[in-house]
């Protein structure tokens, strides 16, 4: 049953679409040779031509270009050979031309595919309108001074793409779904670093509801909402909002509203009347933008291996399930540390230690796959330490919490600390007799048919040797014994 | 001879021979505009200290042995261009006391040549006029009077009135001008001297205060046309600065100017008959197709058909660039700022005691072309003209090397004189501005006077990237015309 909210007059579905602005990596602004990075002091990083000064002109930032084209490869998209710099017009402090450079009617990227997982592990097909390039306003600050707005600039002119997707999400879930698919295939790309909070990845939400087979009803642009968490819930709010005002007799006017997280709902900014008249027309500083169909092949040729690829190959090269193929190539880091861990080895043991164990230490310790204590190297030897024998899994666990904690090679740790697995079947004997006779009534027991005990037996025995007895030696000891 | 008398190429020639300094040369020229730029307005800000400066420079130069294309000549640079560390104006209160930390390429190129600032020259505000009637810094006075009537005082065209005037008054032996519309050639012809708006792309754009950016083009103005290839030659060159620059080599222009024009074939396109056009412009016009034809060229008629609507066009497409390109003008980091409750009130009164009246009214018309609702009536219809009118020039440049048509339809006219009604001012235009639209280069050459003794410019329209043949046949006309006449308002008059 696809996602529906019940009202008074029955169901009703969600049509979403998506408008994200991801911001391009780049070492220089998409029209101007200033730098991009986040957190430079205020207006540090800003040219003549970011501030407009008079007779500045823009030039094309060819690398901007190129992570465009890059991005749209990876959403299956069709590149438009020729695309065009129009001016969006308004007036604003933190927009110091007057007008943003962006492409409204020629876009460099057309229609494209994203393909997303939901939580059953199907997938879904969401239709990309367009991506284009445009620049980035500067920030205006108004908590800095009782009565003055401070105006940094350093963001100004910084290239964004703008990914628009067709209105083909029905569900907060598909939405978030969107939104995670396309920060990973950015992050795959090297394309943006999707990174929500600093709002380097920016989503507008367009959002209507209808009843079934209806065609599309008014829709609102929910505008800014910065976690995916939050997109989930502006959806759900806003939803809720707009049948409520159908299911009372009103209309849904068109308008842009903003998501109060606080209050989880949304609220009007400007309705369609005072909508800005952009004023759009060809940027006359700039020629058409008109690539050379050799760059995009080079390009295409130089592109990772896409997250959706990867899965395919991690399900049919390692017989991993849907599922964890899909958390393991969510992060390009997290795909590479399991390739290394895998290599050789037990490949759905490996995707069990490290979507476990490794996941919840990073988790604990709050650190990340880069600046994890284990390295996947190590966490290969561990698993080789069980593969040959040395160790058994529960000291394994043991083992991996003492590399978490020192960083130490888990041989090292097994012989600092003496957790070599003991295969001395006079050991394990005299373990096992040493249990039998403390415990001569649950054998009893045991014998007259409470089969169940004997994983108390292997417990208790396990415990007496520290962890350490090998677990096939102990089990078949105390059958032996036992019988 | 006075210096201030000398052509820019005899300057040229006296520097290099040792008749006389960079500084004596700029000396004079100093001394001429403390005595005329009082009364004519030429120049709103003079740079004496910095152009003995620059001319000693150039002395030392070249008493080391060093010779460069314009090293110790000085030149007046219109308003428009951002000078590094010398206050540009665009003669707008708007820009109110902005120093550009930045060299313009054009004017770089001509420092990079040795060229000498005496000062920026007037204009109307941010180049929007044909009379400098507009400059919030007041009229420029045309130093040409009609015969017999020394009290009336004209104007010297725009929008490169400054430009215009200050070279026909011997305040400056070139000049710097920008054309959008005409801008060069209209003012050229109002003063008697010569200046091209070469190609679209020709010259960079970057660091000149953009007033329309898909028609702007930089050019020189001087009182010959081999003066005028000399300044082009250092001026022109490809910009990685500006997207819309040519990579071309930059030809000899100076040498084109002595090209024959034997055998070229100089078409006349009908549309430029003009209802109204003053009979003596209309035999100024076949006395100079009279003149090529006696030097050995073919004259054949041609027709531009969409002239008609150039000028209509064009005043949809760049007061439409225009209202974009001036929003920057708001107060918030540069230039004026008029203090308001807040934001939008800040915008709103910087900007209306900022702009002048024909700024404000080109804002409004640009601003309404562009408009949800009228974009497709105005603005693209407006590029579909272009287009059209882009065509005709093509279709003709198949046909010809070059063409001749009158600069302007008047000669000079009084201040006060079509003020009332902005349309008539526009109609200076009519000749220029398609050759604007298309992009392609169009020089102004005195060649003759009227009725009053005022002075009427030709106009030679060349295939883009083909100023050589530009030159050339401006240079015949020249030669034919033998244009001797002086203004009254000159230096040592």
């Amino acid at each position: 049953m696809s996602y529906t909210i019940e009202g008074e007059t029955g169901l009703w579905e969600v049509v979403i679409g998506m408008e994200v602005h991801a911001q391009v990596i780049s070492r220089a602004k998409l029209f101007s040779g200033a730098a991009t990075d986040f957190g430079g002091d205020p207006n540090t990083q800003v040219s003549f031509v970011d501030a407009a000064f008079p007779g500045m002109l823009p030039v094309i930032n060819r690398e901007c270009v190129a992570q465009a084209i890059r991005t749209g490869l990876g959403l299956n998209a069709h590149i438009n050979v020729v695309s065009r710099f129009d001016r969006k017009n308004y007036f604003y402090a933190d927009l110091p031309a007057g007008y943003q450079i962006s492409q409204y009617q020629h876009p460099i990227v057309g229609s494209g595919t994203i393909e997303i997982e939901l939580a059953d592990c199907s997938t879904k097909p969401i239709g990309v309108t367009r991506l284009h390039v445009e620049q980035d306003a500067g920030k205006s600050l108004h908590d800095q001074h009782p009565t003055k707005s401070y105006i940094d600039l350093n963001r100004a002119g910084v290239a964004l793409m703008e990914i628009v997707s067709e209105p083909d999400l029905r569900s907060p879930e598909e939405a978030g779904a969107y939104l995670r698919k396309l920060r990973t295939i950015l992050r795959y790309l090297g394309t943006c670093d999707g990174n929500m909070e600093e709002g380097s990845m920016r989503a507008d939400v367009n959002v209507s509801v209808r009843k079934h087979g209806e065609p599309f009803r008014t829709r609102c642009e929910v505008k800014n909402v910065n976690s995916v968490r939050f997109v989930m819930q502006a959806i759900e709010a806003e939803a809720r909002r707009q049948i409520q005002v159908w299911e009372s007799g009103g209309i849904v006017e068109q308008e842009t509203r903003l998501f109060d997280a606080g209050r989880g709902a949304t609220r009007s900014m400007r309705t369609k009347e005072d909508a800005h008249d952009y004023r759009y027309f060809p940027d006359p500083d700039l020629l058409p933008l008109v690539l050379d169909e050799a760059w995009i092949e080079e390009l295409k040729a130089t592109l990772p291996e896409l997250p959706d690829a990867k899965r395919r190959r991690f399900m049919e090269q390692y017989g991993l399930p849907a599922y964890d193929a899909g958390v393991l190539v969510a992060e390009q880091a997290t795909a590479e540390f399991y390739e290394t861990v895998a290599k050789g080895r037990d490949a759905k043991l490996a995707a069990n230690w490290v979507m476990g164990d490794f996941f919840a230490a990073l988790n604990r310790t709050g650190r990340t796959i880069e600046t994890s204590p284990v390295s996947a190297a190590s966490l290969g030897k561990l698993l080789d330490l069980m593969a040959d024998g040395t160790i058994n899994g529960r000291i394994a666990k043991e083992v991996f919490e003492a590399m978490v904690d020192t960083g130490d090679e888990p041989a090292i740790i097994v012989e600092k600390k003496g957790l070599r697995q003991v295969t001395d079947a006079g050991a394990i004997d005299e373990a096992v007799d040493k249990v039998l006779a403390a415990n001569a009534e649950k054998v009893a027991q045991y014998k007259s048919g409470k089969e169940r005990l004997f994983g108390f037996f292997v417990g208790q025995v396990m415990k007496a040797m520290a962890g350490k007895g090998n677990p096939a030696l102990v089990n078949e000891a105390l059958r032996r014994k036992l019988s | 001879m006075s210096l201030t008398d000398l052509s820019l190429a005899a300057a040229r020639e006296g520097l290099r021979r040792g008749d006389f300094t960079a500084r004596e040369l700029t000396e004079a020229h100093l001394t001429a505009i403390e005595a005329l730029n009082p009364r004519l307005n030429a120049y709103v800000t003079v740079m004496a200290d910095r152009a003995l400066d620059q001319a000693d420079a150039a002395d030392a130069a070249r008493s080391r042995g060093e010779d460069r294309p314009l090293l110790g000549l000085p030149l007046a640079i219109k308003d428009l261009f951002c000078t590094e560390g010398v206050r540009t104006t665009a003669a707008s209160r708007i820009l109110g006391p902005f120093v550009p930390p930045y060299e313009s390429t054009v004017t770089a190129n001509l420092l990079r040549d040795g060229a000498v600032f005496l000062g920026k020259a007037n204009l109307d505000e941010f180049a929007m006029g044909s009379s400098n009637i507009t400059s919030a810094f007041g009229p420029v006075e045309n130093p040409w009077k009609r015969q017999g009537d020394p009290a009336t005082v004209l104007v010297p065209g725009g929008s490169s009135g400054g430009s215009g005037a200050g070279v026909a008054a011997r305040l400056a032996l070139g000049a710097t001008g920008t054309d959008t519309g005409g801008s060069i050639r209209q003012p050229a012809s109002f003063c008697g001297i010569a200046g091209i708006k070469p190609t679209y792309g020709r010259c960079s754009r970057w660091g000149i205060v953009a007033f329309a950016s898909s028609l702007d083009q930089a050019g020189p103005m001087a009182r010959t046309v081999q003066d005028c290839a000399i300044l082009l030659r250092s001026m022109a060159g490809h910009d990685p600065k500006d997207s819309t620059s040519i990579d071309r080599p930059v030809p000899d222009y100076e040498a084109a100017c002595r090209r024959s024009v034997k055998g070229l074939r100089i078409g006349v396109p009908r549309e430029y008959r003009a209802e109204g056009m003053p009979a003596e412009i209309e035999r100024l016009w076949e006395q100079g197709l009279a003149w090529l034809r006696d030097a050995g060229a073919e004259i054949i008629e041609v027709s531009l058909p969409h002239t008609k609507y150039g000028l209509a066009a064009y005043y949809i497409v760049a007061p439409a660039e225009a209202s974009s390109n001036l929003a920057r003008y708001d107060g918030v980091r540069f230039g004026l700022r008029v203090e308001g409750e807040d934001l939008r009130d800040m915008y709103e009164r910087t900007r209306a005691e900022g702009f002048g009246a024909e700024v404000r009214r080109r804002i409004l018309i640009g601003t309404y072309v562009l408009s949800a609702g009228y974009y497709d009536a105005y603005y693209l219809r407006a590029q579909k003209v272009r287009a059209l009118i882009l065509r005709d020039f093509t279709e003709a440049f198949a046909r010809v090397d070059a063409l001749l048509t009158p600069t302007a339809p008047s000669a000079a006219f009084a201040q006060g004189e079509k003020m009332d009604d902005p349309v008539k001012m526009y109609l200076n235009d009519i000749f220029t501005v398609p050759a604007s639209l298309a992009g392609v280069p169009g020089m102004s050459v005195p060649a003759g006077l009227d009725g009053d003794g005022l002075p009427l410019g030709l106009q030679v329209l060349g295939r883009p990237f083909d100023e050589e043949t530009v030159f050339a046949v401006a240079a015949a006309i020249e030669r034919a015309a033998g244009f001797e006449a002086l203004p009254s308002l000159r230096a040592g008059a």
